[in-house]
């Protein structure tokens, strides 16, 4: 059978960012693996999640013994940027027969949602388009489900003395930099971070959601500010 | 709650905010008071991840590097990051400083 039209060449544009993809999900496997969590639960929320920072943040809370309503509340604020990106694909998906629009979204990241918005500002044909979207979108999840698997695997052999967990803070600090676009996106970093090291006592763990939400508004705050000077 | 139930309640819900626009809302435009924070969610969110995790040892916070050399393991990296592009060079040059410092400490 011939590979449809567009999907291999989504699969060629997302390549070059799995190099960052692949050491993520092998880390979030061994650390998911050597956690209260487990192996089972940490590889599932791989299938059933499928968003690397929300899985790790959510991995992190079950550690701390948070509760539900905490981890769901983080871990959905964390993955609130779907959202933006949802509205941005929406006029483009609107000529998509239906069950696609509906199966689409399921394999939706950054990496698949930054080559497409770009893909579709040259490309018209709506079945090149769908087929663009999906061998990139398959190419990450196969991707992310092969690595944390694999993690999870290897995780019960990593000595602790190697620190690896450190590795997720470094990862997101790999994601963080890059984020740092503006002065407003600065601010809702520096905010978030500090109020989210001030408040790490605060009960029921809501430490996190306390530095994003101070983080964001100042963001906002930010942003009117200098849009006003 | 099982911990199961909070995974799939996660699941659903992120796939419900992928699926917004497009499979429900349609072509509307964002209202600007629900587009402005969201363009906020990455830096607040993945600083609020990364600040405590490097600051804090043993719940306290230290930026010593004796007393707590996964921070400044953590500005080494995030050196790197600022310079280079990809999550690889980031990791190996964080753990590697912080091996090296677990190994002089």
């Amino acid at each position: 059978m011939a590979t449809p039209p567009g999907m291999f060449d989504g699969m060629r544009s997302v390549a070059p960012l799995l190099v960052g993809v692949i050491p993520f999900g092998l880390i979030f496997g061994v650390t998911a693996a050597g956690s209260a969590v487990g192996g089972g639960l940490g590889y599932a929320t791989s299938l059933i999640i499928f968003g690397g920072a929300a899985q790790l943040a959510a991995v992190q809370l079950f550690t701390e013994g948070a509760a539900a309503a905490v981890i769901i509340a983080t871990a959905l604020v964390i993955n609130a940027r779907h959202l933006m990106y949802s509205a941005a694909l929406a006029p483009h998906f609107r000529e998509f027969p239906r069950v696609w629009r509906l199966g689409l979204p399921y394999i939706l990241t950054d990496q698949v949602f930054a080559v497409t918005i770009i893909k579709y500002e040259t490309e018209r044909d709506p079945v090149y388009r769908r087929w663009f979207y999906v061998g990139g979108g398959m190419a990450l999840w196969i991707i992310w489900q092969i690595t944390t698997a694999t993690g999870v695997v290897l995780g019960a052999s990593i000595p602790e003395s190697w620190s690896l967990d450190f590795a997720i803070p470094l990862m997101f600090l790999a994601l963080l930099v890059p984020a740092l676009r503006n002065r407003p996106s600065i601010l809702a970093a520096v905010v978030g971070g500090v109020m989210a090291l001030v408040a790490h006592d605060v009960a029921y763990n809501l430490g996190l959601m306390i530095g994003a939400v101070a983080g964001i508004s100042a963001g906002v705050l930010g942003e009117r500010v200098g849009r006003r000077g | 709650m099982g911990d199961w139930v909070i995974v799939v309640v996660i699941g659903v819900g992120t796939y419900l905010l992928r699926l917004s626009f497009v499979g429900v809302l349609g072509t509307r435009p964002m209202p600007q008071w629900a587009e402005q924070p969201l363009r906020y969610v990455a830096p607040a969110v993945l600083a609020a991840l990364v600040v405590p995790a490097v600051v804090l040892s043993d719940g306290r916070a230290d930026i010593t590097p004796l007393g707590n050399p996964r921070f400044v393991a953590a500005l080494v990296a995030a050196v790197i990051a600022w310079r280079l592009k990809g999550v690889a060079g980031v990791i190996i040059a964080g753990m590697g400083a912080l091996w090296i410092l677990q190994a002089i400490g």
